[in-house]
């Protein structure tokens, strides 16, 4: 089941598929800074067990909602809730791990004293050798942070989220920055999180990562939750081909096939989004005799959410992207 | 709100008194060494009274005496409080604007650390790099300059000092909330700098012109320099309660600069 939001109506329910308890929500939330609206009525919802991306451009409003949602800043208007309660209960803290985008750490301190001081603040501490190992930071643990690379940043970051072993983790933009390797590490230790049953709130402007991770995920665009469903059904909302080939006829010519989504120009050749491919080839092939380089592939996430995402920006032209 | 979100496991966390203990004293010990490691730090704010007064009190004008106090012992007092005031202002100051525009700070409120231990680790912090400073200044008089005086004098004259690292801890988090990661450390630079000549602690105050002398009546560094000068025996005229006063009041008014700091960060967070 999927549902989307129409950029012009302001509210948008979100399809109840799950049955788990909800642990974290966002109901009828706006956030503003100053006059830039960051977050427009949403409803969002994390249920018990669940791995849920935010996937959206940068300046969605993504790590707006999960500073909401961490207390760290007031809604203007809706609710936030988190474990039934105010998110700045003390008692939620002690349930809720975050990491979030940091500009600069205390460089001074070795990884084993970082991890040292945040477990001391919750009730029930994993031991130290267990949160290095799952953090991937064994054999680290004596390095100052500042001595450290990108990625065995984020892994210290990680582990400051999970050493006071909590329920429910925010995870803002885990792997922003990081190169392949070791967003691939990362994403095993947060794979290793989910298979222990913790719930996950991740977000993400990679959709290779949503994909890989999550189970549902909540398209966010200029602050309003645009599409929300399990990856596959996130990509067979915008269809599941994309052709390619280099044709003498307009784009104009080819927007009017019946079943055709999104044309796009790409250098010499065109590029056309469609439910289904075999059509619109027999189309083009009948209409145009010189065509030529056709290729026929799935659209990924990435066609998929270009389309969301684009079909909202068109539907609300005036809207300011804030920056989060 | 869902009823099954009652229905989750609510269990109570009430922290016992040990463990909050343990954490403002793991928060206070991490404070420390990350300053203790943080060169930008010591460097400035321990070397630089040390070398002054070696070069002032044990080199320069080591046999000489003012009103009956003999320049190493006078000197103590105020490149102690020269010390204090820069131990202290660099000390919060400057992390707590690193902390805050960095994001750090998110992180911490984030996690169940209690708001409170996170300022008292700083201000703590601050009270130990004052100690050892004040020591290092009694350690190189003793040895070098001759200096003698009663225990009582120099717990004293230590205890006064470590004191006065209180109104300048609380001026440095309300700096801390008004400047940002790069602009912090200059802005306390041109604060504490003038505002430690002004209060003579360089040049010892009756040789300052009678304008500069007016304004040091203003400044916290110079009330806190005549406490720990009358300890010695060459404190101005006025009493110390009066003192004691003026570094109150200024507490007061910084925390309450501090405290608007803090409400408005609640507000809106940077970053």
């Amino acid at each position: 089941m999927i549902a989307t939001a129409g950029s012009h109506t302001s509210t948008y329910t979100a399809p109840v598929t799950q049955t788990g308890p909800v642990v974290a929500s966002l109901e009828s939330v706006c956030k503003n800074y100053g006059n830039v609206r960051a977050l427009r009525n949403i409803n969002f919802r994390v249920r018990a067990g669940e791995v849920v991306a935010l996937l959206g451009p940068n300046g969605a409003g993504k790590t707006t909602a999960v500073k909401l949602l961490l207390g760290l800043l007031p809604p203007n208007s809706g609710r936030v809730r988190v474990f039934g309660g105010d998110p700045v209960n003390p008692e939620n803290r002690l349930k809720t791990g975050a990491m979030l985008q940091v500009g600069r750490v205390p460089e001074t301190l070795r990884v084993r004293e970082h991890i040292d001081l945040f477990s001391t603040y919750y009730q029930k501490r994993m031991p130290a050798r267990e949160v290095l190992a799952a953090a991937g930071l064994e054999k680290l643990s004596d390095r100052k942070f500042g001595e450290l690379s990108g990625g065995q940043k984020q892994r210290v970051l990680f582990a400051l989220a999970i050493c006071g072993d909590p329920d429910l983790f925010f995870l803002d933009e885990p792997t922003v920055g990081l190169d392949v390797e070791a967003r691939r590490l990362l994403w095993d230790e947060i794979r290793r999180l989910i298979s222990r049953g913790k719930t996950v709130l991740l977000t993400t402007h990679y959709l290779q990562e949503a994909d890989a991770l999550a189970d549902r995920i909540a398209v966010i665009n200029q602050g309003e939750i645009i599409a929300e469903g399990t990856p596959a059904e996130i990509k067979a909302q915008t269809g599941g081909k994309k052709i390619r080939c280099i044709t003498s006829l307009s784009s104009g010519v080819l927007r009017e096939l019946p079943g055709v989504r999104e044309v796009q120009q790409d250098r010499e050749a065109v590029e056309i989004l469609t439910d289904e491919a075999e059509p619109i080839v027999r189309e083009l092939l009948a209409r145009d005799s010189q065509l030529s380089g056709l290729e026929v592939t799935s659209a990924g996430l990435e066609e998929a959410f270009l389309a969301l995402t684009q079909d909202s920006a068109r539907n609300n032209p005036e809207i300011r992207i804030a920056n989060d | 709100m869902s009823t099954a979100a009652i229905a989750l496991s609510q269990q109570q966390a009430e922290r016992s008194p040990r463990h909050t203990a343990r954490i403002y004293l793991k928060e206070a010990k991490y404070e420390f060494l990350k300053n203790l490691r943080l060169r930008m730090y010591t460097a400035s704010v321990l070397s630089f009274p040390l070398m002054f007064y070696i070069l002032f009190g044990l080199v320069l004008y080591a046999h000489q005496a003012l009103g009956g106090t003999r320049m190493p012992t006078y000197l103590i007092a105020t490149y102690g409080t020269f010390g204090v005031m820069g131990a202290s202002l660099f000390g919060t100051a400057a992390g707590l604007a690193s902390d805050r525009g960095l994001g750090w700070l998110q992180v911490k409120r984030a996690s169940p650390l209690p708001p409170f231990a996170y300022f008292a680790a700083k201000v703590t912090t601050s009270m130990i790099f004052s100690t050892i400073i004040v020591l290092a200044l009694f350690a190189l008089g003793i040895v070098f300059g001759g200096v003698r005086m009663p225990i009582g004098e120099f717990t004293r004259l230590l205890a006064t000092l470590v004191a006065g690292s209180l109104p300048f801890s609380a001026m440095g988090l309300a700096l801390g909330y008004f400047t940002g990661p790069n602009s912090a450390p200059p802005t306390i630079n041109l604060i504490y700098l003038p505002m430690s000549f002004c209060s003579g602690l360089w040049v010892p105050f009756m040789f300052l012109p009678k304008v500069v002398r007016t304004i040091a009546l203003a400044l916290p560094p110079y009330h806190l320099s005549q406490l720990a000068l009358g300890v010695v025996g060459a404190g101005a005229h006025e009493t110390a309660i009066v003192h004691w006063e003026v570094l109150a009041a200024f507490t007061m008014i910084c925390l309450g600069v501090a405290r608007i700091g803090f409400q408005r960060d609640q507000e809106k967070m940077y970053g």
